[in-house]
Formats: structure tokens, sequence, C-alpha cells
């Protein structure tokens, strides 16, 4: 039966070490699947990292490739989100020029209405800050396009699960055992 | 009062059990701590130091000198193979690392344990496309299980400490240590313990007994039970708790290419070879029986045909180390994670005793119509024309059924695998997944090495054998007691076979214009013979086996032979063809 793409967090508890994030595109690349953002970052946990991985793709195909992920020999734990498992943020930093700012105050209402910020005011650019969905940043882009935009961009997506523990618990019990080895 | 000013803690003060080396000689001291005896390379500019420390060292390790580093790596998998024991291969950076490319993916996709030390140039020059500079880390990590730079002396125990214990442990696989070249010479304090786990990384999943007593349960209430077993059987060295499983339950067991030998082949129970090329009734009664038992294999599309058209009427049960084989081919209704040792000898406490006598009868009956079809011709060729079925006939006899197979890739490699009769595991040597051509003859010096008291016979095709026929050099040089066998076609014969009958006969660049290859093995002086008549054969084989030491057959086969039965590619298995 033919599953349906849809958007997918895929979650990886690792070691630091040079080389797995080549390991880990790898996986993807050896199957033809576009990442379309990945994060890497610390944990709750000392010393170990976090990748955060966005795609859209089949679930059967996700379920493989997170196994395919899970047996990296530096990999403690892996798992996979839907849209609806997951709290999800991404950044976005638009520059537009700060004379589009003395021609009243338009963009600063929609900076407003959007729950943007300013980031930073200089004499010849300003930069404007908008945390949220991948929707809502766009959304914010089409506003600001007409006052001309000189730099985009946005981050990849992070996210934590909705579950009260994420698979942290399950990482923080692998390292509970080694210690007792 | 002041506050106590606590000592400051200096670090651990230089234990007495460091000495003091250079890493090249820290790495020759770990392979003597990991039991290696035998490793096989190939030198150059990168690996210099380590070659000069092993200079010190020939009486313990015993280094043999391939002629091309592809040939050096094939070595070390068939030498894996048959010792059950890591293969080590040795080579310098650059050309000397991507010329063993080829045998690492084999080893990764057949979980051979490798560990393979690459030399690379010195630290400072890393990023500097400096002379023979190249990614091997990068290159390698697709087909390995770990791989590791190190950059100075001192990260050498621990990284060799990590390889050894990671290409054995678990689902085995190779793995690549990559060495500048300064750390080669840097003196250190060297110290060296095993590896014994790694926090991230799970060798062999736990037991879950509720899967062992769902398995049972379906067995035992099943009607038509059929075992399907791959190499996970042989690498968990868990042949003798199959059998008795088997034994026990009475279902009908085949084997796919990798799992061959872990049986032997005249038990009652093994009805034969799964996949494209394999026995008629395994293939077609895949989709009759009720449950499926696949124990330590992966369901390769060579095994299952087109996926849509496979065992659907089947519950299936998957023995299994590695959790990512579960549900990537045929989805398991119980899956059972697990060394294949560890879970058969539970599995085994729980199942009823049982035969199955006419679901047997099934396979029997298979087994008449191929024998019609396709067996008695090819093992007793009517024709002038000599066969590959009658040559491999012939080796049964002549060794009892108890010598080592190594085969190179194509028709001679099925042949060989449906023919060969083995009573004794680990006596099957092949490139199971990547179909590696040139694999055979110097898998085959390994496989010697690695069992010395045993008759190792390699056969090969006119083409691959052509790929890495300059191993005939080592075979002399070491004086490897392996033997040869040529079935001379001239052709590429699996690819003519597929010209004919998929391509209307159009044979592009399939015909083979060789070498006098008697000539040829004179030049390597190795003894020799050519057989172009039946009558002879019989003496030849003989002959060829009988004698004390390396020697090159050539029989000259039928042009155009065709192996059969045969599941063309996107058909399911029922459509396996006789003709
Ligand atoms: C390195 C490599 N190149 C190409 C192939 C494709 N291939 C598979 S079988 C085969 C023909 C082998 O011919 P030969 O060695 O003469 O053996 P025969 O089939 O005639 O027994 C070829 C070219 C391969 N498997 N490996």
């Amino acid at each position: 039966m033919e599953q349906e793409v849809q958007e997918f967090t895929i979650t990886a508890y690792t070691e630091n070490h040079v080389g797995l994030l080549h390991r880990l595109t790898i996986i993807f690349t050896k199957r033809k699947i576009n990442i379309e953002s990945l994060t890497t970052s610390e944990s709750e946990t000392e010393g170990i990292h976090r990748f955060t991985i966005a795609v859209t793709e089949t679930e059967e195909q996700v379920k493989k490739v997170v196994k395919q992920i899970e047996k990296q020999v530096e990999v403690l734990k892996a798992d996979y989100y839907t849209k609806k498992e997951v709290v999800q943020q991404e950044l976005a930093l638009y520059k537009i020029s700060t004379k589009s700012l003395t021609n009243g105050l338009e963009v600063e209402r929609i900076v407003r209405e959007h729950n943007a910020r300013f980031l930073t005011i200089e004499k010849h650019f300003v930069v404007i800050e908008k945390s949220g969905f991948r929707r809502e940043t766009i959304a914010l882009f089409n506003e600001l396009k007409p006052f001309g935009i000189n730099e985009f961009v946005r981050s990849g997506r992070i996210a934590v699960s909705r579950e009260r523990y994420g698979i942290g618990r399950d990482v923080e019990k692998i390292l509970t055992e080694a210690t007792m080895v | 009062m002041g506050t106590v000013e606590a000592p400051e803690l200096t670090s651990q003060p230089k234990t007495v059990d460091t000495i003091r080396m250079t890493g090249a000689e820290a790495l020759v001291q770990i392979l003597l701590k990991e039991n290696v005896d035998t490793a096989f390379g190939y030198p150059g500019g990168a690996i210099m130091p380590v070659y000069d420390a092993l200079y010190d060292h020939q009486d313990s390790i015993h280094h043999v000198l391939a002629r091309h580093e592809q040939g050096a790596i094939h070595m070390a998998q068939g030498y894996a193979r048959t010792s059950g024991k890591v293969g080590v291969c040795l080579a310098t950076s650059g050309p000397g690392a991507t010329n063993l490319i080829t045998g690492i993916a084999d080893a990764q996709i057949d979980s051979t344990p490798l560990v393979c030390i690459t030399g690379q140039v010195n630290s400072s020059l890393l990023g500097s496309d400096a002379f023979q500079e190249c990614d091997v880390l990068g290159i390698s990590m697709p087909v390995t299980k770990w791989n590791f730079q190190i950059t100075r002396a001192e990260e050498i125990p621990e990284a060799l400490a990590k390889a050894f214990y990671l290409a054995k442990t678990g689902r085995p696989g190779p793995v690549v240590i990559d060495i500048t070249k300064d750390a080669q010479f840097e003196e250190f304090d060297y110290k060296y313990e095993k590896c014994t786990s790694l926090r991230s990384y799970k060798p062999k999943p736990k037991l879950d007994h509720a899967k062992i007593e769902e398995a049972a349960e379906l067995i035992n209430n099943a009607e038509r039970p059929y075992v399907l077993f791959g190499q996970g059987v042989i690498l968990a060295n868990a042949e003798k708790e199959f059998k008795q499983f088997i034994e026990k339950t009475g279902i009908p067991s085949a084997w796919t290419i990798m799992g061959l030998s872990a049986l032997e082949t005249d038990h009652p129970l093994n009805v034969g070879m799964l996949g494209m090329h394999g026995n008629y009734g395994p293939n077609l009664l895949t989709n009759e029986c009720d449950v499926l038992i696949a124990v330590g294999m992966r369901f390769d599309d060579r095994v299952t045909g087109n996926l849509s058209k496979y065992a659907k009427q089947a519950k299936v049960i998957h023995l299994e180390i590695d959790p990512a084989e579960i549900d990537k081919n045929v989805p398991a209704d119980v899956a059972v994670l697990g060394d294949a040792k560890e879970s058969l000898s539970e599995l085994i406490k729980l199942v009823k005793p049982k035969s199955y006598e006419e679901w047997l009868q099934r396979f029997r009956d298979c087994d008449e119509k191929e024998w019609e079809k396709v067996i008695k011709d090819e093992l007793h060729p009517e024709s002038n024309i000599l066969s590959m079925g009658e040559v491999i006939r012939i080796v049964n006899d002549i060794t009892n059924d108890d010598h080592i197979l190594v085969t190179d890739v194509g028709q001679h490699q099925m042949v060989a695998c449906r023919y060969s009769k083995f009573t004794r595991p680990k006596s099957n040597i092949t490139s199971g997944g990547l179909g590696t051509m040139g694999f055979g003859l110097p898998a085959g010096i390994g496989a010697a090495l690695g069992a010395p008291d045993r008759t190792v016979i390699v056969v090969v095709g006119d083409g691959g054998f052509q790929m890495t026929m300059q191993e005939l050099a080592t075979i002399y040089q070491t004086k490897v007691k392996v033997k040869v066998l040529l079935l001379n076609n001239e052709f590429l014969g699996m690819v003519r076979q597929w010209q004919q009958l998929f391509f209307e006969k159009r044979y592009s660049s399939t015909e083979l214009i060789n070498p006098d290859f008697q000539l040829l093995a004179k030049g390597f002086y190795i003894p020799t013979k050519k057989v172009t008549e039946r009558e002879n054969l019989e003496k030849a084989i003989a002959e060829f086996i009988n004698y004390d030491g390396a020697y090159f057959l050539e029989v000259m086969v039928g042009k155009e032979n065709n192996v059969f039965p045969m599941v063309p590619s996107g058909s399911g298995v029922a459509e396996i063809r006789l003709e």
C-alpha cells in the first residue's frame, strides 16, 4: 500500500563524534530523501548531542531511516514524530533598509502585528526577527517584500515532543546502565 | 577564620604499565594483543612506519603481500569467513586506500568482520591535496560499520580497541582506521586495554521472551511451516542449535547463498537453495507455506523476487540480530530480535516435536520435476559439450563433500553453489550481496590461510578470474595450497545468458577473446592442466585435488549454456522458470 508523504521530525541523541553528521546524511542520500533542515545542538544531558532533522516522506520510509540512524555506532537513540506530536519552531531574520522605516509607520505596524521584533537598527539597515511556524515566517516575508528585503534567512526546524519526557528519558537510562557495567 | 584551600588535583601520576614506543610499534603490539597472526596488505609511503614495525615481528605476524589492494582485502574477507576471526588488511593512503573500497563494500553488505588500516598523509598536510591524500574517512563512510582517523599516537590504543570490538560483535562488519604518518612515527606512552562495551552501541538486542513464545505458538500451530536460513546462523555459530531446531520441529528448510553449508546438503530437511537461480521447490513453495520462519537472513531481492508477490499468504517470523532488517523488505508478524544462537536455544524449548510428511513430499515432487527438466542434464549431459554441473559433481565425489568452496560471480557461482555438497559448516565463501567479480581467487587464498587443514577449491569464470588473476603470484610467493578451477566458457556467461533471454541474443561486449591461461599459470609457476574432453575430466580433477599444493585446472565448458531454474527479475518467486 502506497502511503502518503507528510512532514516528520526525526530526533537522534548521539555522542559528539567527528563525521557522525556525514554518516547520518548518507542514510538520506542513499535513499534519495531530501533533508529539509538539519539542526545539531546540545541536549538536556551533558555531553550528549541532539540532531533534529526535518523531512517530508512516507511514514514507512521514515521508520526505516530511523532504524538505520539508530544502527550507527555513536547514536544512542532515535525516533520520529508527526507534526501533531511536536512543538516546533523556526527562526527567521529579515534585513531591510532603514529608509523603509522613515516613510511612515507601516513597517513597525507589520512587525508588531506579526509578533516579530527589531533585533538591531543600524544606520543603513534594520534586522527583524521572527520565530514561529513556516507559514508565519513566510507571511511576514510576503508583507515585508514591498519594502525590499536585502537579506533573508530561516533556521532549521527545532522541535520537542509533546510527550512528558522525550526519548531523552531512554537515553538517560542507557547512560545509567552503561556506568553500572 | 580563613577558608581552607583545597589542594589542587594534579593529573594522575604516570602508571608504570605504560611503555614508550612509536605509534607504528604500538599498532603492531595491538595486533598481537588481538591475536592477529595473519594480515594482508600492500605497502606504500604513508604506511611505511607500520611496515617497518612489522619487520621485527615476522615470526608472529604473517604479512601476506598481495598484488593489488583489492586482492588483499578479498583475502582478508576469505580469511575472516573460514577462520571466524577478524580479517586485517593494510594499505597506503590515496590509491592504496581507494583500491580497498570494493572489498569494504563487499564486507559491509555480507557482514564480514574486518579491520582495515590505511596510512594517511601527515596531519599538517590534511586538506591540502597533498601527494596521495584522499578523504578515506569520507569515501569509506557509506560502506563501513565504523571508521576513525587517528592524527596523534595516543589515540591509537583506544581507536584500535574499538575497531576490533565493533568489527566482530553484533552484526559484524568492516571498520576503517586511517592513521596519519606522523602519528605512526610519534612516540607516546603505550598501554592497551581491549574494548568490551560502548555506551552508545548495543551489539545484541536483549531477547524478548514474549516474542519467543509468540513465535513458538505460531510454529506449533502451523500446517505448512517453512524455514529460510541465512548467514546469520553461521555468524552466530548457531549451526548446532539450528539443526536441533529443525530436527525437533521437522520443518523443511531452504538456504540463501550466504547460509549455504550451515546445514549439511544431504540433511533430509534441507530442501535446497532460495533465490533467482535457486531450486524449484524452495521458490515455488514459498508462496504456499502458512508460516515462514526466517533465521538470520535479510530478504534480499535476489531471494524474494517481486515483493508484491512474495509469501503474501504466510505469517512471517523473523529471527534477526539487526533491528534495521526487521520490516525492511518483508514485514514480520513476529520479530524475534537477538543473536541466532540465543534465540534458537530458547525457541527449541518451546516448540513441539512434529513432522510434516505430506508437506515435505511437495518439495520432493518439485525436486523430481527439476531433476527431469534441469538437473539431470546439467550433471550428466547427453551432448559432448562439457557442463559446469558435471565438473562440480566430480569435485564432490572426489572430496567426499568435505572441501571449502570459494566462488567468484556469475553462472559458475550459481552452478557451484547449486550442486556442491557440504558436510561441514563455514565451507562456502562467496560474494553474495555485492556480487563482486574478482572476489574468488583472492578470497580463496585468504580462505586457505584461515583453514589450513582443509582443501580449498576456488571456482572462477574466465571473466572474473581476469579481474584479480595477478594474485596467482601471491599463491606462489606465499605457498598457499589453493586449487583454482577455471570454468571457461569464453563469455561473460551470466550477462550473455540475460542477453539471450531478455535482449534478443544481442551479445553486446560479452564475448571474451582470452589469453592462454595455461601459459599464464605456468608463468606464475603453478602446475596447470586444461581439459576439453569428457574422457579426461575425472582424472584431471582427481589430480587437481590430490596434488599437494596449489594447482590450476581449466575446463572448457559449453559456451552458451544457461543456468536454470530462474526467477526473472521483476517476477514473483512462484513464476520460476525451469527452461
Ligand atoms: C566487478 C563486476 N563487474 C561486473 C559485474 C556484472 N557481471 C555479473 S556476472 C558477469 C559475468 C561473469 O562472467 P565470468 O566471470 O566469465 O563467469 P560466468 O558467468 O561465465 O560463469 C558480469 C559481467 C559484476 N558482477 N562485478
